[in-house]
C-alpha cells in the first residue's frame, strides 16, 4: 500500500497537523515538568480531563468548552497544593487523579454506560478530531510556542532554581503557573487522539530521551521537541498501516526511541 | 570609601505561620561588610537569609533595603538542591540566567550582559568551562558557577548560604579566597550563613551568633572574648 495514500484521508490529515502540533507542545513543557519533578502532573490533569469529559457528555456540553477551564483550575490547585509545606506533592497528584477517574466512571455508568465513545476517552481515537478541534489546536499550540519562546530565558531560571530566582525578583509562581495552564491546555487537546491513559507520556518521553543525549538546557529542548515530533510522525504512520490504536502506537515508538538514546548514552560513556 | 547601609533590620521577628523563630533582631549590613551568620541547626540561620532576601515578610519590625538593592543587586548562593544535580544546563546558560530580574520586560539576554557574564567567568576562573555541562562539574567548580550567576545579578550584595557544604577543603580555601578579595577589592558586601567558624572568623569582620537563648552581635575579635565565642574557642582547643 501507498504511504501517501494516507495523506488522502482528511480525518488523518487532521491526527497528523494537531497531533504534530501537540506533541511538539508537550515535549517543550515537558522538559520543564520533569525537571522540577512534575512528571506525574500531566498523568493526574489527563485524568481530570477524563473526569471532565464524561461530566460534560452527562450534561449534553460540547466536551472541549467544559473540560478546558475544569482542568486550567486542577492546574492552580494541584500547584498550590505541591507548594504547601504540609502537602506532598505527588500524593496530591495520585489523590486527584484516581478521585477524577472513579468520578468519570462513576458519571458514565449511572448514564451511557460503557460504550465506544468512553473508550475513545480512556485510549484515544484518530477518529476523535474534528475540524473545529483542530483549529482550536492550531490556535492554542501557537500560544504555546509563542509563550514558551518569549519566556524561554525565564523558565529555565525558574526551572534551575525556583530560590534564586525569588530572590532576584522573579515572579516565579507567575511562571509556574503560566507553565500548569499551558500544560492543562495541551493535555486537554491532546487527550482525545491519545487517549487519557497515555498522554502523559508525551509529555516525559522526550524529554527524558533528549537528557540522555544533550548536555546543554537548550540542546535538550530542541531535540526533545525533534523526537517528539518524529515520533508521533512515525506512530501515527504505524498506527494505519498495522490498524493499530494510534495512543498506542506512538508511546511505544517513544519508547523506543528512549530505549535508543539509553543505548547510545551507554555506547558513549564507554 | 564612604559606608553606606544597604540592609537594615529593625526589631525584626520572623517565623512561620504567626510563630517566630527570630525576634527582636537588631542588623545593620553596610557596603564593604562581611557578617558570618553562626549557630546551632534550628536556631534559624536559615529564616534570617530568607528575611533578609525578602522572600518572608517579617511578623513585626521593619527590614529595609537600600534603594539601589530593590534594582535586584542583591546575589545569592542557595545551597544547592538535589534536581540541579542532573540538570542538563551548559556553564554560560547557569551564568546568564543571573541577569532575569524584575527589571523591564526584556526576552533576551542583551550583549552587554553576554559580556559581563564572560567577566564574571574570567573572575572566577571559569572561563574555560564555559560550554561544559554543570553537572559534570566538581563541587568546587559547582559553586564557582553559581558564585559568577550571583555576581551578575549583584554589584553591592552578596547572601551566601553554607557555601561549603560538600566541598573538600582546598575548595572550601579556594572559596573562601574569592570572597575575601571580592569583599575587599570590589567592595562587595558579603553576608555569608556558615558552620565551618574555624575560617569564617578568619575572614569575617562582623559574626552574628544565633543561639536558642542568648545571641551575640559584634566584631570577630570580641565573638570570641565572648560567652558564645568562648565555648567555640574551646571546643576547637579540644
Amino acid at each position: 500500500m501507498n504511504l501517501l495514500t494516507m495523506f488522502s484521508y482528511p480525518f488523518m490529515q487532521r491526527a497528523l497537523t494537531a497531533g504534530v502540533l501537540v506533541s511538539l507542545c508537550c515535549a517543550l513543557l515537558g522538559v520543564s515538568l520533569v525537571l522540577k519533578r512534575y512528571s506525574m502532573i500531566g498523568d493526574g490533569l489527563s485524568h481530570v480531563s477524563f473526569g471532565a469529559l464524561a461530566i460534560a457528555v452527562a450534561l449534553g456540553l460540547t466536551p472541549l468548552y467544559f473540560s478546558i477551564p475544569v482542568v486550567i483550575l486542577s492546574a492552580f490547585f494541584l500547584l498550590r497544593m505541591a507548594s504547601h509545606p504540609r502537602w506532598n506533592n505527588d500524593a496530591a497528584i495520585a489523590v486527584m487523579s484516581a478521585s477524577a477517574l472513579a468520578v468519570g466512571i462513576l458519571v458514565i455508568s449511572l448514564t451511557t454506560g460503557m460504550t465506544t465513545d468512553v473508550d475513545n476517552y480512556m485510549f484515544g481515537s484518530v477518529l476523535a478530531m474534528t475540524s473545529a478541534d483542530v483549529a482550536l489546536s492550531v490556535a492554542l499550540s501557537a500560544a504555546v510556542l509563542v509563550l514558551f519562546v518569549l519566556f524561554y530565558h525565564k523558565l529555565f531560571a525558574v526551572t534551575f532554581d525556583e530560590n534564586f530566582s525569588r530572590a532576584t525578583g522573579l515572579r516565579v509562581d507567575w511562571y509556574n503557573t503560566l507553565l500548569s495552564v499551558l500544560t492543562a491546555l495541551t493535555i486537554v487537546l491532546g487527550m482525545r487522539m491519545m487517549g487519557a491513559m497515555l498522554i502523559s507520556s508525551l509529555i516525559i518521553f522526550p524529554a527524558l530521551t533528549a537528557m540522555r543525549l544533550f548536555r546543554s538546557f537548550r540542546g535538550v529542548v530542541v531535540c526533545a521537541g525533534i523526537s517528539a515530533t518524529v515520533c508521533f510522525c512515525v506512530g501515527l504512520t504505524a498506527s494505519f498501516v498495522l490498524s493499530t490504536p494510534v495512543g498506542a502506537s506512538v508511546v511505544i515508538v517513544d519508547l523506543a526511541a528512549f530505549l535508543l538514546s539509553c543505548l547510545i548514552a551507554a555506547l558513549r560513556g564507554r | 570609601m564612604e559606608k553606606r547601609e544597604l540592609l537594615t533590620c529593625r526589631d525584626v521577628s520572623l517565623g512561620y505561620e504567626g510563630h517566630p523563630v527570630l525576634e527582636h533582631l537588631n542588623l545593620t549590613v553596610s557596603s564593604g561588610d562581611y557578617l558570618c551568620v553562626v549557630g546551632e541547626n534550628g536556631s534559624g540561620k536559615s529564616t534570617l537569609m530568607r528575611g533578609l532576601l525578602g522572600l518572608l515578610p517579617p511578623l513585626s519590625g521593619a527590614i529595609t533595603q537600600a534603594p539601589e538593592l530593590k534594582n535586584g543587586a542583591i546575589g545569592y548562593l542557595p545551597q544547592q538542591t538535589r534536581a540541579q544535580r542532573d540538570f542538563p544546563a551548559t556553564v554560560w546558560e547557569v551564568v546568564l540566567s543571573g541577569y532575569l530580574n524584575r527589571r523591564g520586560i526584556h526576552f533576551f539576554y542583551t550583549s552587554a550582559q553576554r559580556s559581563g557574564a564572560l567577566m564574571n567567568m574570567g573572575k572566577l576562573g571559569i572561563l574555560e568551562l564555559k560550554d561544559h555541562c554543570y553537572r559534570d562539574l566538581s563541587g568546587g567548580q559547582q559553586q564557582r558557577v553559581l558564585l559568577a550567576r550571583a555576581l551578575c545579578s549583584a554589584s553591592r550584595l552578596l547572601i551566601l548560604d553554607e557555601p561549603i557544604t560538600g566541598l573538600d577543603p582546598a575548595a572550601a580555601q579556594d572559596l573562601y579566597k574569592t570572597l575575601s578579595y571580592l569583599n575587599a577589592q570590589e567592595g562587595m558586601a558579603v553576608v555569608m550563613v556558615t558552620h565551618d567558624l574555624r575560617s569564617a572568623l578568619r575572614c569575617a569582620r562582623t559574626v552574628l551568633h544565633i543561639g536558642r537563648s542568648s545571641w551575640f552581635y559584634g566584631t570577630a575579635d570580641d565573638y570570641l572574648r565572648s560567652p558564645e565565642g568562648r565555648r567555640f574557642s574551646e571546643e576547637g582547643a579540644q
